[in-house]
């Protein structure tokens, strides 16, 4: 053994960094992560573009049944895609991983407290979903977008996408927390084809036929009836409101009660 | 109590002094990680209790958790997130942290700073657990092999710099299964295997503090059977004789003119011939062999 060598450079000095300054600090990284990551991006921005695109030129060529101008339907639906995708499929894989990596460990023994986490991982995501707005919502106002931009849309549309993210994060952390960090890339992109394609997000329930009544009780139909309703109509989306309420209870009493965070 | 932080392991009381750094060595799989994460409160002990600076891992985690860094074996970091990066965000989440700048240096993590947590070396990775275990200017940092993977060099820059953190008052407990680590860096060691505690002192107090030196018996052929035995009835009861493997023995006891003599004898009667006949001081390693009957280096 040396001396003992004394400069000072390490005299304790422990502490906790503010709550708020943590949980931004944490916001902050995970965003710069989410959007760092290419196969994130695809998922945000590129494939709701595509479907946005794609689901124009479609209706201009094919009579899909819908009243009105097909952007004014359409923008809403790549929308609430955009969520799902963000809160959903995005945030499953990346807390999938961040099991697997072992990150949720390492920073489960810093002073962030878990709620932290979990806050700081909702800043990113509304961060995310504020860029995917401006976005789509941006390509769709140049391609013709109208919405009907009333007291009760505004407020109802905020609310289902807040509503919406909470119920899909929920749903994303329960796979995220039981599967394994594969097992949840896989899960969680087939839900999100699934639901793109079957779940009355993009395409009103209505266009389903007979199933569409019970599709709006999925939390992708109600998302995305909700923002149809706050956009098209222009009214608070009540029902909508409370079935994605629901979800998010659901999910998060089922996630709290089975995530492992090892 | 004022001076300490007791932790139970298994049943068995550990006891750490603050200001001083503790190792805690045993081979593979002797329980070292599941001791170390029982004080970080990712584990809770099925029986008995655990404080660390008085508090219960568990039940005060808010308040405990700050004062203490944590280094894992492994991970802990993004795959896609830069080094330095990961390193500042550490340093965000604690109040007084280090100048992140200061780390990198000391650590050679300038080298790296702008690489992908996936692209890092197994050392870089290392070192930059460490960096974040230290940032948050902790009272006790908890390192689990510390310098497993190092180069020469980088051991001894990490040996520096945990020595210098113990200078300025700061405990350290680390895992470790290399001896000369554990010899060189603690002022307490405690030997685990199997979950169980079965030696504690200084390195002097577990290596010299007997008197005892130790004679190396390598020979040319292995030994016929029962040696160990017959050789141990030989020397008397002042030594203990300890198979290491089929052509070595370990003897433990006065390495003095009369023990070499009887060895001697010893070989000539039972026809073997000495390879080689090492006097040495009793390593960690020997006392480990002695307590168990196993070597400690996997």
């Amino acid at each position: 053994m040396t001396a003992p060598v004394s400069s000072g450079t390490f005299t304790p000095r422990p502490g906790a960094a503010p709550y708020p300054r943590m949980v931004t600090a944490q916001a902050r990284m995970e965003t710069k992560l989410l959007l760092r990551n290419g196969e994130q991006l695809l998922l945000a921005v590129v494939i709701p573009l595509i479907v946005l695109i794609g689901g124009l030129l479609a209706s201009r060529r094919f009579d899909l049944g819908i009243e009105g101008h097909p952007i004014d339907l359409l923008v809403p639906g790549v929308l609430a895609l955009a969520v799902m995708s963000t809160s959903f499929t995005s945030l499953a894989i990346a807390t999938g991983f961040e099991r697997r990596y072992g990150v949720l460990k390492r920073l489960g023994s810093s002073p962030l407290p878990r709620s932290g986490l979990l806050l700081g991982k909702v800043g990113a995501l509304l961060v995310v979903e504020l860029l995917q707005l401006v976005v789509l919502g941006g390509t769709g106002l140049l391609l013709g977008w109208q919405p009907n931009l009333t007291a009760a849309g505004v407020v109802g549309a905020l609310l289902v996408a807040l509503l919406g993210t909470a119920a899909f994060a929920s749903l994303g952390l329960l796979l995220a927390g039981t599967l394994r960090a594969e097992a949840t890339l896989a899960a969680a992109n087939l839900v999100y084809l699934l639901l793109l394609a079957g779940g009355a997000v993009v395409l009103p329930a209505s266009a389903y036929g007979g199933a569409g009544g019970s599709l709006a009780w999925l939390p992708s139909g109600a998302l995305g009836e909700g923002l149809r309703t706050a956009f098209i109509d222009g009214a608070l989306p009540v029902r909508d409101l409370l079935v994605l309420a629901a979800w998010a209870v659901a999910g998060t009493l089922l996630t709290a009660r089975t995530f492992r965070w090892e | 109590m004022a001076y300490g932080d007791t932790v139970a392991v298994d049943g068995l009381d550990l006891t750490v002094e603050r200001g001083t750094i503790t190792a805690v060595l045993g081979p593979n799989g002797a329980g070292k990680t599941t001791t170390l994460e029982t004080c970080e409160g990712y584990r809770r002990p099925q029986a008995g209790t655990v404080r660390v600076l008085g508090l219960d891992p568990q039940a005060d985690r808010t308040a405990l958790l700050p004062r203490i860094g944590v280094m894992l074996q492994s991970g802990g970091a993004w795959s896609g997130v830069r080094a330095v990066e990961m390193l500042r965000h550490v340093a965000s989440l604690h109040a007084h942290p280090l100048d992140v700048g200061l780390l990198v240096d000391r650590l050679g993590l300038d080298e790296c700073g702008r690489t992908p947590y996936r692209r890092l070396s197994g050392g870089q990775q290392q070192r930059l657990g460490l960096a974040m275990a230290v940032v948050g200017r902790p009272e006790l940092v908890f390192v689990d092999e510390p310098t497993a993977g190092m180069d020469p060099q980088l051991r001894r820059a990490t040996w520096q710099l945990l020595e210098e953190m113990r200078g300025d008052g700061v405990t350290v407990v680390l895992t470790t299964h290399y001896m000369d680590e554990a010899e060189r860096l603690a002022d307490t060691v405690h030997v685990i295997d199997h979950g169980r505690l079965i030696a504690s002192g200084t390195p002097f107090e577990l290596t010299r503090g007997t008197g005892n030196s130790t004679i190396r018996l390598v020979v040319t052929e292995p030994f016929p059977p029962g040696a160990p035995a017959s050789l141990q009835a030989t020397l008397g009861p002042d030594t203990d004789v300890r198979p290491v493997n089929a052509q070595s023995l370990l003897i433990t006891g006065p390495a003095d003119a009369s023990t070499l003599a009887k060895v001697s004898a010893w070989c000539e009667q039972h026809g073997v011939l000495p390879e080689s006949l090492t006097l040495g001081q009793r390593t960690l390693e020997d006392v480990f062999l002695q307590i168990t009957g196993r070597e400690l280096a996997s």
